[in-house]
């Protein structure tokens, strides 16, 4: 095993547990297609410290802070739903980035490179995942309360807008982190796949949170190891792994959960012989 | 917000609660003019009045969620449970433990037994699955597991089956018996004010009654509230009362 394969698996790990476990609130707060389009908007970032020739994680984390901070804002201003701002804010970004990232380097940025990856990164993205692990435990059940009902939250002493806001804060730091491994185009798959996979067939809320944070460590590494092995790029396995494992959870659900026919139940419930 | 002049408009030490002038303004439009009332300790009142009437908006005033002018005064150190009438668990695999734990670690299941539910089983199963009686009375658990003096519920009974009904009201009177509870809930249904309140408020956006709710026997008092004639039992809800259609939580 070369360092970097090594430096990927760690960071890629790492990541996949943070993007699990905080993608599994985005997915109950009906977020998924935000957690993608916001990924989006770490382009022109990307852009930036390539052409002025600074670190390009610093830059799209500079965008996807921005970003959130706006989203946040403009959700209070203007009682526009979250999704439409990001939605806008996402256009709005990849047309800046596609025009300012030097096209040698678009593919790099848009589906990361695991070459690439470093000690100083591994180490980082380690760093970065436990916390926003640790903070994400810290509003879990905040924040599903203000799912559940948001008058309730409130009359509880929860500052709803503020837990949003240190959300979207994470979300943004767990899209930036996982840059490298997978790209802009397909960080938001990472945050949102495992969660989306875990759902329905978690029995109970920290289950749920387990799962999906497992499930995220498993597509992580599986994908940087496939690709390892046939070298081919290490995102869209990543992504692949994640739907594989949806297809399984969603497919035993079905089977667990659907409504027997009439005839069978009746061939079940009859005693024998009668 | 509280009142400035820092006068209590309490007017005995039997009152846990007096609200007096209150106005909210919402989006420009008046929502509650001129409320004025009080509520009695270990009593319960109901808060009645047709859809718009400004009775879910009194609610959240009384938790401190709106702005207000006026004043609302609250006994000292008053702990209050609340149950909206709203909730979205559909999407949430939450289960009734994990529920329950949010609001407090101590052992729930005294709780649980208070409202009628001793199967222990249902602790580790998802709030989506329950019934409706089942959810309101966990409701009504989680309101109390904290060991509030009053618990506020609006509409207690919106998304639960007739033959429910009364189950929970029941758990709400036995509450007030046992733990001395004060209850104030909102309620469409007459049936319900005149056999599980003591008082009734009856809001119109402005106070149009407020008194014991055995006065609703009254056929004036109730054409005066309702607009309409003397209430029988079999005829005594809701969708007889007010047939625009009510969402479920």
């Amino acid at each position: 095993m070369t360092d970097a394969l090594l430096y990927s698996l760690i960071a890629g790990a790492s990541v996949g547990l943070a993007a699990g476990y905080i993608g599994s609130l985005m997915v109950l707060k009906r977020m998924a297609l935000v957690g993608d389009a916001l990924s989006h908007v770490a382009l022109p970032g990307l852009a930036l410290g390539l052409l002025l020739h600074f670190n390009v994680f610093l830059g799209a984390f500079a965008f996807l802070f921005a970003a959130a901070v706006a989203t946040w804002y403009l959700e209070q201003a203007t009682r526009l739903s979250v999704e439409s701002i990001v939605g806008v804010l996402f256009v709005l970004a990849l047309a800046i980035g596609i025009l300012l990232t030097p096209e040698p380097d678009l593919l790099e940025a848009l589906f990361g490179d695991i070459a690439l990856v470093t000690l100083e990164y591994a180490l980082a993205s380690v760093a970065v995942s436990l916390v926003v692990v640790g903070l994400t435990r810290l509003i879990y059940t905040q924040v599903v309360l203000s799912l559940v009902s948001d008058e309730l939250a409130r009359s509880t002493g929860i500052r709803v807008s503020q837990v949003n806001f240190l959300y979207l804060l994470l979300v943004a730091v767990v899209v930036a982190a996982g840059l490298q491994i997978v790209g802009t185009l397909l960080v938001g798959a990472l945050v949102i796949v495992p969660a989306a996979a875990m759902k329905n067939v978690s029995p109970s809320l920290t289950r749920y949170a387990i799962l999906s944070s497992a499930t995220g460590v498993v597509s992580a590494v599986s994908g940087i190891l496939i690709s390892a092995a046939f070298s081919v790029p290490a995102g869209p396995l990543v992504v692949i792994v994640g739907f594989v494992i949806f297809l399984v959870a969603t497919l035993a659900h079905y089977v667990a959960t659907r409504p027997r026919e009439p005839a069978a139940a009746a061939r079940t419930q009859s005693p024998k012989g009668a | 917000m509280p009142d400035p002049s820092g006068v209590s408009p309490l007017r005995t030490s039997e009152d846990i609660l007096a609200v007096s002038h209150l106005n909210v303004v919402l989006d420009h439009h008046p929502v509650l003019e001129d409320v004025s009332f009080h509520v009695r300790r270990q009593t319960t009142l109901a808060i009645v009045g047709p859809n718009g009437a400004g009775k879910t908006t009194l609610f959240r005033v009384l938790l401190g969620l709106l702005p207000y002018q006026g004043t609302v005064r609250w006994s000292e150190a008053v702990k209050i449970g609340y149950v909206p009438q709203h909730f979205r668990v559909t999407d949430v695999p939450i289960s009734v433990a994990e529920f329950l734990a949010m609001k407090c670690k101590a052992d729930y299941r005294e709780c649980l037994d208070s409202v009628g539910i001793d199967d222990p089983e249902i602790l580790g199963k998802r709030l989506n699955v329950l019934s409706g009686g089942e959810m309101q009375r966990v409701l009504i658990a989680w309101a109390i597991v904290d060991r509030p003096q009053v618990l506020l519920f609006d509409e207690p009974t919106s998304s639960v089956d007739i033959g429910s009904q009364d189950v929970v009201y029941e758990t709400l009177n036995e509450l007030e018996a046992k733990s001395g509870i004060t209850v104030l809930l909102i309620s469409h249904d007459i049936h319900t004010v005149m056999h599980y309140s003591d008082f009734t408020l009856a809001l119109n956006r402005r106070v149009v009654h407020f008194g014991e709710s055995r006065e609703l026997s009254d056929p004036l008092l109730l054409q005066r509230i309702f607009g309409i004639g003397p209430i029988h039992e079999d005829h005594a809800h809701p969708e007889h009362l007010h047939p625009a259609p009510r969402s479920g939580p």
